[in-house]
């Protein structure tokens, strides 16, 4: 127990900005769950969630057939994608400094790679293309802002060493580049099983990858195959390690291609339909420019989408994911301890481990409906999904962070371990984790139309089913804008905590 | 840095690889798929003994792709990568509204009047009736999929009717659960307590014991309406022979194994024109699913 008197001189000092901050997202949420609907109204959940219980119990390897096929897929498109989008990412690096470059990098990661695989499926139809771009080209412009960052952040001690007239290709490789290899390298690796869980979820759209088989397993309520889908992935993601190794990556890269399988030709015709037709807004698509008319329908038009749709839309956007977000912090600081040094025995790491993973690899659709199935439609099954899925991310890159933490011999054991000497040392590290995460988190909103929650991307998938794609496009340019403006202002907290941004890992 | 040799070139490598299937011309393959509104595995089986008679039956190779969405069926035949589809109304609708000169050629017997039933949960007291139940109102109601004429459009459109409003005015919940049976499992949990579901489906899910009638029952069937159709594209007169548009339909009409009619399933196939389906078009440009 404190003394009155030093608490009230803590008062006095006032918080850190760091707790501020932290206060103040805990805050906003607050008054978000007060407008959020969070009832619970399911009233026999149980046969279906007996089925589901069944399955898990039960797995049905037999099930799936061409198992094996399937894996290979969705490693070759996680192989190609990030492999494109790590070099493209690392020349876009090289010139991140010129802002265009800076704004179409912030642009066309705000997009989710569901979304651009539907944009390329309208142009390139079901081919591996789509699918390899789809990973490529978001996860170039988030590769290109973490390496542009890495590269300016670091200390170059050998640069100044480097004699006078060495040539701007010679410096970067043989000065720059070494000291902030190791950076990249662990980023691209952490790259690549987000890449995994990407090409995965692809299969949802159609791509041959795991998640085709996913969905329909658990759409049809087989849920054996579906638990034993899932097992293999978790099991895949889990060793990750042990077969991605430094010295074959090469290889798998030079193999990948030949792996992802055929699909219908590519008709240039489509592409150019797609950008010189679809896109353009039907009033003025079917109105003559020149009729005051059109350009009154095209208002009514704009008015429509932005006032029925993107508005409401970003409303439920941001109250689910201001939740969403502090829930996710939340259970990331309650799960770190489980695969932390710090905290546990070999034995029950190993164990916090395959929970971690079993958490982060069940895509959020799935664990939503789940909830679904418990709860009842409402914001709930939403918000814990999500939080879950991220919490177990971030709880995952906190708890190898916290293994670097340094402890004096006589450190205090269990909970004051904890409370005083872990947190407030991981905290920092933890909240730069987190507010990278935002964006995401608000990105993975779109998927949730299941639960009848009307997010701004729930009404890009309908104008999608509606195949209305100049609404698309409208409406994921004002999802772009959203997302960059909250990027920004996540990058602008970071700052001024002075948060490491060493650590885009999140 | 040797792995960086390696990352460029491997990514280079599957940059030049990538432009290998869109070499690999399809040239005379005859190309069709269908909707996904049931169980993939039946519909894999079923299609695949679709493509093996038309091979037989017309002479040309036929195949057939599945895919994941109503609109992933509509935009494969936009794009010319399947040319015949075995659409729904809805879907068959907007395939031909964005194909000039493609036409309905076929229909089930049954789908010159199909019916969506609605659906509710044991809890809401709600009984079987002949008119509309307004006592739905104030409810959860969850749809099918978004594209779905029986799960979606025939559905809204006797909501927006009778209420005179929108759908989500007039329950406190409107989801997507994105196909039939999902509906079921849901309506049947209670997570919502009125759903809008296939006839079709129903009646196959309560034969196979998938339902239980104390938790869930039909409340309402809405009046006949025309569903299913295989559509084809106009222009594989040009792209195979003339006359090979008559040739898919009688093939589709004298479809007369009763095994693979059972695994649709329909009695048998009728002829269909275009104007079959314009009470679907107006339905669907009435509540603004098509412009």
């Amino acid at each position: 127990m404190s003394s009155p008197q030093a608490l009230s001189a803590n008062l006095r000092r006032g918080y850190s900005p760091v707790v501020k901050t932290s206060l103040i997202f805990v805050a906003v949420a607050a008054v978000c769950l007060f407008f959020a609907d969070i009832s619970i109204t399911t009233l026999d959940p149980w046969s279906e969630m007996g089925r589901m219980a069944q399955g898990v119990l039960a797995p049905d390897f037999t099930a799936v057939a061409g198992i094996g096929m399937i894996i290979v897929q969705t490693i070759a498109f996680a192989l190609c994608g990030v492999a494109l989008g790590a070099v493209g990412g690392f020349l876009l690096a090289q010139i991140f400094h010129i802002g265009p470059v800076r704004w179409t990098c912030a642009a066309v990661r705000a997009i989710h790679e569901l979304f651009w695989a539907l944009i390329f499926l309208q142009m390139l139809g079901l081919t591996p293309l789509t699918g390899v771009l789809a990973i490529a080209i978001p996860y170039a412009g988030i590769c290109a802002k973490v390496y542009a960052e890495t590269l300016e952040e670091a200390e170059l001690p050998a640069l100044p060493a480097l004699p006078f007239g060495t040539g701007i290709i010679s410096s970067f490789f043989f000065a720059r580049l070494p000291d902030v290899w190791v950076h990249i390298k662990n980023y691209t690796a952490y790259r690549f099983e987000c890449g995994l869980r990407s090409s995965a979820v692809l299969g949802f759209v159609g791509l041959p990858t795991l998640g085709f088989y996913l969905e329909t397993a658990f759409g049809e309520g087989n849920y054996s195959e579906a638990a034993a889908l899932l097992i293999i992935f978790y099991v895949l993601i889990a060793t990750l390690r042990l077969w991605m190794r430094p010295k074959l990556i090469g290889l798998y890269v030079l193999v990948a291609p030949f792996l992802l399988g055929g699909g219908a030709a590519i008709d240039m015709r489509n592409i150019a339909r797609f950008l010189t037709v679809d896109i353009v807004p039907a009033p003025l698509r079917n109105g003559s420019l020149g009729a005051g008319k059109t350009w009154s329908n095209l208002a009514d038009w704009a008015g429509m989408l932005l006032f029925d749709q993107a508005l409401p839309g970003m409303v439920a956007t941001l109250l689910l994911s201001q939740i969403a977000l502090v829930a996710t912090g939340i259970l990331a600081l309650a799960l770190f301890p489980l695969i932390s040094e710090k905290f546990f025995g070999r034995l029950p790491r190993l164990l916090g481990h395959v929970f971690l993973v079993v958490l982060r690899s069940t895509p959020e659709f799935i664990l939503a409906y789940i909830f679904l199935q418990l709860w009842g439609p409402s914001m709930l099954p939403a918000i814990v999904a999500l939080a879950l899925h991220n919490g177990a991310i971030i709880g995952h890159l906190v708890g190898r962070f916290s293994d670097q933490v340094r402890l004096r011999p006589d450190s205090p054991r269990g909970l004051n371990l904890y409370g005083f000497e872990i947190l407030p040392r991981i905290y920092g590290q933890f909240l730069a984790f987190l507010f990278y995460r935002w964006e995401v988190i608000m990105r993975e909103t779109a998927i949730l139309g299941i639960l009848g929650i009307a997010t701004l991307g729930f009404y890009v998938d309908s104008s999608l089913a509606d195949i209305r794609l100049d609404r698309v496009m409208f409406l994921i340019a004002i999802m772009v804008i959203f997302n960059v403006a909250v990027d920004a202002l996540s990058r602008h907290i970071r700052s001024r905590l002075r948060l490491s941004t060493q650590t885009g890992q999140a | 840095m040797n792995r960086l040799k390696h990352l460029v070139f491997g990514a280079a490598l599957a940059f030049s690889a990538m432009g290998l299937p869109a070499q690999q011309v399809l040239a005379e393959t005859f190309v069709f798929t269908a909707i996904p509104d049931e169980n993939e595995a039946r519909l894999r089986e079923r299609f695949d003994k679709v493509a093996v008679y038309l091979t037989k039956t017309l002479g040309v190779e036929t195949k057939y792709i599945p895919v994941k969405s109503y609109a992933a069926a509509v935009t494969a035949f936009r794009n010319n990568q399947v040319q015949l589809g075995w659409f729904g109304g809805l879907s068959g609708v907007r395939a031909r509204h964005l194909v000039p000169g493609s036409e309905a050629i076929a229909q089930g017997f049954e789908d010159q009047a199909f019916e969506t039933y609605f659906i509710v949960h044991a809890s809401t007291g709600l009984k079987p009736s002949a008119d509309f139940p307004a006592a739905i109102a104030g409810k959860t109601f969850t749809f099918g999929s978004k594209g779905s004429t029986s799960g979606r459009l025939m559905p809204e459109y006797y909501v927006r009717q009778n209420f005179k409003a929108a759908p989500n005015r007039i329950f406190t919940k409107v989801g997507f659960s994105g196909n039939h049976s999902k509906t079921i499992a849901l309506v049947q949990s209670g997570a919502y307590q009125v759903g809008a579901v296939n006839f079709k489906v129903w009646e196959n899910e309560l034969k196979a014991g998938k339902i239980d009638p104390k938790k869930v029952s039909v409340v309402w069937k809405t009046p006949p309406y025309p569903d299913y159709q295989w559509t084809i594209r106009g222009d594989v007169e040009t792209r195979w022979k003339a006359g090979f548009k008559a040739k898919v339909r009688e093939a589709l009409l004298n479809m007369k194994d009763p095994d693979l009619l059972a695994s649709f399933p329909r009695k048998s196939f009728i002829p269909a024109s275009n104007s079959d389906y314009k009470p679907i078009l107006d339905v669907a440009k009435l509540i603004d699913l098509i412009s």
